[in-house]
């Protein structure tokens, strides 16, 4: 009581300092932050249009060219140019690792949301996820080591492709593997928030435990899965690294899914440093790196688009 | 006590627990088909417990326990049939709307979609029939395709029962289920559980005492686990034989 006293005492004496630094200082320098971050961002986004679109404006390149050429052969020089810009092999080689790197991926993280929220919730909280979120934070050169030394060495073995083990097929393993933990506990989460209301009705209606979830509870997380889904897909655009050092990195189509490829994020991880700055191959890199931008966003775009359309429909 | 009607559900000495809590003593008591059975009491007094026995939901809860027969048609409902055969003759309409977060037509043709019906036309059909049970045809008629969350409260729940009849269940179980809804959607529903009757047997919990007097045949009051007193509406509204009922009827507690 006495202390409280002194208190209202004292903020009365300096009640205008008092609340300057209340309810001013802290709100400036969250507000700070919080610009700080949106002006990164789109300063970023600046910075990747004004230097991938020097392909097409200082060095006279069509986007056709980019998009749909697999004739890469720029100059890596600040003085000369003409050469090619296709970045089709490298494109063609992410959105084939990315799509079967989600086929593959998508059943399993499917089920075992299933599993942890519907089938065993109890071990789903005490131990699936804590296993799954383990998994998130191993680092990509693990995933990339362990597919080094283990899965292509396997893959050589198993289907003796000429090429040896480096293959689409070693990259989107990886990569399923990498966004397995993603997908699973987005899609585990909006499974988790479906109105338990909906399963009662269900049950109560003499539905199966199956019934239930494919007919009633799976169809109601749609959304959330597919915002998962799409998450994923966003995290496999953008690994380069342990993709890098299984896919093979060879700039040619892949004629079968045990073929060597090269894709976006490896070829300008492992070109980027050693191109000349202002270059035709410099600035080709820099539009490759701008795609992937353009991408993502429109990933994230979409994810915006599925949970507006949900909040509208049970408003 | 009637001869003419036949027993729909014959209860005896039913007990259940919540793990150490008893939450059902020693319940004894018939349901007749073609009548409208009211369960009311204060909150806590096993009323919904009890409904849920009926088809088995507390199968569906951790650490029930249960002792006693409930019989369906002279058939042990805990014995000699499975539970989802069992809800699909006594299905359940909640307290809460809960239509699926699907089209109008969809919600209804869930059950007979379950039960393998995939004919377009046969679907059509079972649809629009079970929605005009439910009278909320003419209300949906041009929003079949539509999502039943933008249809109101009271229509919900009507959609809700409409869901539960294309099942063509033989009893249908209300758990309060207006106790969500405004003056005149409850008056709605009232009148369509009356008209149900005539085709299926209708259990409904309850704690409103002028709706159990308005639409019940039948009244069982239970008291704290206790099945306190059970007869017609009729008599336990004007004569109640035990000294609670007539409090609570009286509006002395609960």
């Amino acid at each position: 009581m006495a202390s409280q006293k002194i208190n209202t005492l004292s903020s009365s004496k300096n009640s205008t300092f008092q609340k300057i630094k209340n309810e001013y200082f802290w709100r400036t320098i969250i507000i700070a932050c919080g610009l700080f971050i949106i002006l990164l961002t789109l300063g970023i986004g600046f910075f990747l249009v004004v230097k991938g679109t020097g392909t097409f404006i200082r060095m006279h390149h069509t986007v056709w060219e980019f998009l749909f050429s697999s004739d890469w052969s720029p100059f890596d020089s600040t003085t000369e140019s003409g050469g090619g810009v296709g970045a089709a092999i490298y494109i063609f080689g992410s959105i084939s690792t990315c799509t079967l790197a989600l086929l593959f991926v998508t059943p399993f993280s499917l089920a075992s949301a299933v599993l942890m929220t519907e089938i065993t919730p109890n071990a789903g909280v005490k131990l699936f996820q804590p296993a799954i979120e383990i998994f998130v934070g191993i680092p990509s050169v693990v995933y990339g080591w362990i597919g080094l030394t283990v899965l292509v060495p396997f893959i050589k073995q198993l289907f003796h492709p000429k090429m040896g083990g480096y293959s689409v097929l070693a990259a989107s393993i990886v990569l399923a593997v990498m966004i397995f933990p993603t997908i699973t506990t987005v899609s585990a989460d909006a499974i988790r928030s479906v109105s338990s209301e909906y399963r009662k009705a269900a049950y109560g209606m003499g539905s199966t435990r199956w019934q239930v979830l494919y007919k009633v509870v799976i169809p109601a997380a749609a959304p959330g899965i597919l915002t998962g889904v799409i998450l994923g897909l966003a995290r496999a655009f953008g690994e380069a690294l342990a993709v890098a050092m299984v896919i093979g990195k060879t700039r040619a189509f892949p004629a079968d899914i045990l073929s060597p490829t090269n894709n976006l994020t490896a070829a300008i991880a492992s070109d980027m440093g050693n191109s000349a700055n202002g270059g035709e191959q410099n600035l080709a890199l820099w539009t490759m790196a701008l795609l992937l931008f353009i991408i993502s966003v429109f990933f994230i775009f979409l994810i915006h688009i599925i949970s507006g359309k949900e909040k509208k429909k049970h408003a | 006590m009637d001869t003419t009607k036949n027993i729909k559900f014959n209860v005896q000495s039913l007990n259940l627990f919540y793990g150490d809590f008893q939450a059902l003593k020693d319940i004894s008591f018939t349901i007749y088909e073609n009548e409208i059975t009211a369960l009311i009491g204060p909150s806590g007094c096993g009323k919904s417990t009890f409904l849920k026995t009926l088809n088995r939901m507390n199968d569906l809860e951790p650490n029930v326990t249960l002792h006693g027969s409930i019989q369906l048609d002279s058939q042990d409902i805990n014995k000699d049939m499975d539970a989802i055969e069992l809800r699909k003759r006594v299905s359940m309409v909640f307290q809460q709307p809960n239509p699926f977060p699907k089209s109008v037509y969809e919600n209804v043709a869930y059950g007979p979609r379950i039960n393998g019906i995939r004919k377009k036309a046969q679907l059509d059909e079972i649809v629009e029939h079970s929605l005009r049970q439910a009278a909320i045809w003419e209300e949906v008629k041009d929003r079949l395709h539509k999502s039943a969350l933008g249809l109101s409260g009271g229509q919900q729940q009507r959609l809700c029962i409409a869901r539960t009849l294309a099942l063509e269940p033989e009893v249908i179980l209300m758990d309060e289920p207006t106790s969500a809804l405004d003056p005149i959607s409850t008056m709605k529903i009232e009148d369509l559980a009356s008209e149900l009757k005539k085709n299926y047997t209708i259990v409904i919990v309850t704690h409103n005492m002028q709706q159990a007097s308005r639409i019940s045949d039948r009244t069982a009051f239970f008291l704290l686990g206790n099945l306190v007193e059970y007869d017609t509406t009729i008599k336990l509204f004007s004569q109640p034989s035990d000294k609670k009922t007539e409090e609570y009827i009286t509006g002395r507690f609960g």
